[in-house]
């Protein structure tokens, strides 16, 4: 396979640059090489610093506090780990993150079952192929938020295209299909769009994996007389794998902060059928105002996240040795 | 990459090729019906917007448009016929609902926001990410690979969680609902993709143009300037894109930390309101504006595309 890739999640990538031959640095006027990397690097680092780690440090802190940010005179008291072992004995909490993991678990699936198929086909070449597949990628391009509301249209029991076409291909009463009222169809529901935004992402880097397959490799097997089924198992799919779990990776880490495409599509609703760890996050943040608390819940989400995309680019990386 | 360079797979026969063939096409026609569906109810009234069952053929209307644009009153019709005749389509239209356009909307100014926020975040972070993609491709920075990992572990972070301190930070300092606030975070949120791909497309650069460039009496600054910049200028701009369509498309931040003056499209097209409910022509054609930037996008950066999308990691 191409050493494409990967690079980004193996700490150990290919090595930064090896520094200017000695002679040459010392030929070089004014500022030296160090203060310039220095120079060219350190805006970054500090913006970074001030909008995303001063912050989080500033949530960790609170995580300990009593604090809500609508009241701001209230004296802050200092609760311990009161907040996060409040958060852990939550039922809603769990309730949330049972959604959350629905939610990752068919949306993962859904799209890496579709977006593998689709890629494979693609990978056929037939005619006018490169057309076809810059449609199929626009879904994944638009505003999730704008997707989510423009889907609330399509779900509409009644005037909705969706309920349409289903009670149209099933003869179930249109008014019937309540995908965003009813209890048991509403999880499904975020399913269904996300599956239709994001299966492109996987199949375009499933398409990657399939093209990065030496062709000599096909050759040998036909000269071996391998079957078509048979060369799939042991050639195509074992080589498309670290793609796949690339693919699988962004997902996972993106469904699992999914905010927008449900705030918009259902809100949580009804009641909290599809409440998703980010929208129960934002009701205790900004509509109860419970800011400790919700800090606390916000780092633990935090490093769930970052403790999961690890040990997922550990196994990646095991795959990419093989 | 490139969608039109696969390799042959041996031989693929021409009956598989067809069947494929149909089975995308139906897919691809399928999965974009329901923005061909927005696009249409763009143009429909909004009685026929929300008929059972759902109008494919109707009458094309401009009243979604004007709808989203202006705010109405309802008015006696002995006052519209007092009123002179109308003076643009808008105007007529409006009228035939007893209505008559009392000013214009919110969305001119979100969508102005929309711009100001995305093009001014974009700026700030393929600017600082050039730079610092090419102090990292160049250089011999001291635990390199860490600080890359860190500047990208900044984008893992759960987008409402960095809200909660941030919403505080800026209210403290007064940046809450300013177009400055919201362009420090987006440029703080995309620096790690800019670094990230641009480090990619640097790296592709022969340092032996930069070393003959110096050897010819250049600074490295001036070498920097006149040898990789012109040779990346591809790779900037694909990255560039790829800023402007986070920045454009995104809500979390946006929903949260703006209410009014300095709101974007994507919290706002949803509030949109008619008489009775959503006024769904209206929030149609807000969203048929609001993805058409993206379309074009979406065709200019088809070739890097692959990369935009895996920060960088699958290059071909």
């Amino acid at each position: 396979m191409t050493e494409a890739g990967l690079t980004m999640l193996n700490r150990t990538a290919d090595s930064v640059a090896r520094a200017t031959p000695e002679p040459l640095a010392r030929k070089v006027r004014g500022i030296s090489d160090k203060g310039l990397a220095w120079l060219f690097i350190s805006p970054t680092i500090l913006l970074l610093l001030a909008v995303n780690i001063f912050p989080l440090f500033w949530a960790i802190y609170l995580s300990f506090t009593n604090y809500r940010a609508n009241r701001p005179n209230e004296v802050v008291r200092n609760v311990g780990l009161a907040n996060y072992k409040r958060i852990l004995g939550d039922q809603d909490i769990w309730i949330a993150m049972q959604t959350t993991a629905h939610f990752v678990f068919w949306t993962i699936l859904l799209q890496t079952l579709i977006g593998f198929i689709l890629a494979w086909l693609i990978d056929r070449k037939f005619r006018g192929h490169a057309f076809w597949t810059t449609i199929i990628l626009v879904p994944m391009m638009l505003s999730p938020a704008v997707v989510g509301n423009f889907w609330r249209f399509l779900y509409e029991p009644q005037i909705g295209l969706f309920a349409y076409a289903i009670s149209f291909a099933t003869g179930i009463p249109a008014t019937q299909i309540g995908m965003l009222s009813n209890v048991s169809l509403a999880p499904w529901s975020i399913v269904i769009v996300d599956t239709w935004m994001w299966t492109p992402y996987v199949m375009l880097i499933c398409l990657a994996g399939l093209r990065s397959i030496p062709e000599y490799i096909y050759e040998a097997a036909e000269v071996d007389r391998a079957s078509n089924w048979r060369q799939f198992w042991s050639i195509t799919l074992p080589m498309a794998l670290p793609f796949i779990m690339l693919a699988v990776l962004f997902r996972g880490i993106e469904n699992f902060k999914m905010f927008d495409m449900v705030n918009l599509l259902t809100g949580g609703g009804p009641g909290s059928t599809t409440e998703v760890a980010s929208i129960t996050l934002k009701r205790q943040a900004f509509e109860s105002w419970r800011t400790g608390y919700s800090s606390a819940f916000a780092i633990i989400l935090f490093v769930a996240v970052f403790g999961l995309a690890n040990i997922y680019v550990k196994a990646l990386n095991k795959v990419k040795q093989r | 990459m490139s969608l039109t360079s696969a390799h042959s797979v041996v031989a693929p026969s021409a009956i598989s090729k067809r069947v494929a063939g149909t089975i995308i096409v139906l897919y691809a026609l399928i999965s974009i019906v329901p923005l061909l569906w927005i696009f249409a109810t763009s143009f429909k009234t909004p009685p026929d917007s929300i008929a059972y069952p759902p109008k494919i053929l109707f009458q094309p209307s401009l009243e979604g448009y004007c709808n989203l644009f202006s705010t109405r009153t309802r008015q006696t019709p002995e006052y519209i016929n007092a009123l002179g005749p109308a003076t643009d389509i808008c105007d007529e239209t409006v009228r035939k609902r007893n209505m008559v356009i009392a000013g214009p909307s919110n969305f001119m100014p979100r969508f102005v926001n929309s711009l100001i926020i995305a093009f001014g975040s974009t700026f700030c972070a393929v600017f600082l990410g050039t730079l610092s993609a090419y102090g990292f491709s160049r250089f011999k920075v001291p635990l390199a690979d860490d600080l890359l990992f860190f500047i990208l572990s900044t984008r893992m972070m759960p987008p409402i969680a960095v809200a909660i301190p941030i919403y505080l930070m800026y209210r403290e300092i007064g940046l809450s609902d300013t177009a400055l606030g919201m362009i420090l975070l987006y440029t703080a949120v995309n620096v790690s993709l800019a670094v990230w791909l641009l480090k990619g497309f640097i790296d592709e650069i022969p340092r032996e143009y930069e070393e003959a460039a110096m050897i010819d009496g250049y600074t490295r600054l001036q070498a920097f300037w006149r040898t990789v910049l012109p040779q990346a200028t591809a790779g900037i701009a694909a990255t560039a894109i790829f800023c402007l369509i986070f920045a454009w498309n995104e809500y979390a931040f946006a929903a949260l930390l703006t209410s009014g003056t300095a709101q974007t499209a994507p919290p706002f097209i949803p509030t949109i309101i008619g008489e009775g409910g959503q006024d769904w022509p209206a929030v149609a054609a807000g969203t048929t504006i609001f993805l058409v930037p993206i379309l074009v996008f979406t065709i200019l950066l088809r070739k890097q595309l692959l990369r935009g999308i895996t920060f960088g990691a699958v290059r071909k």
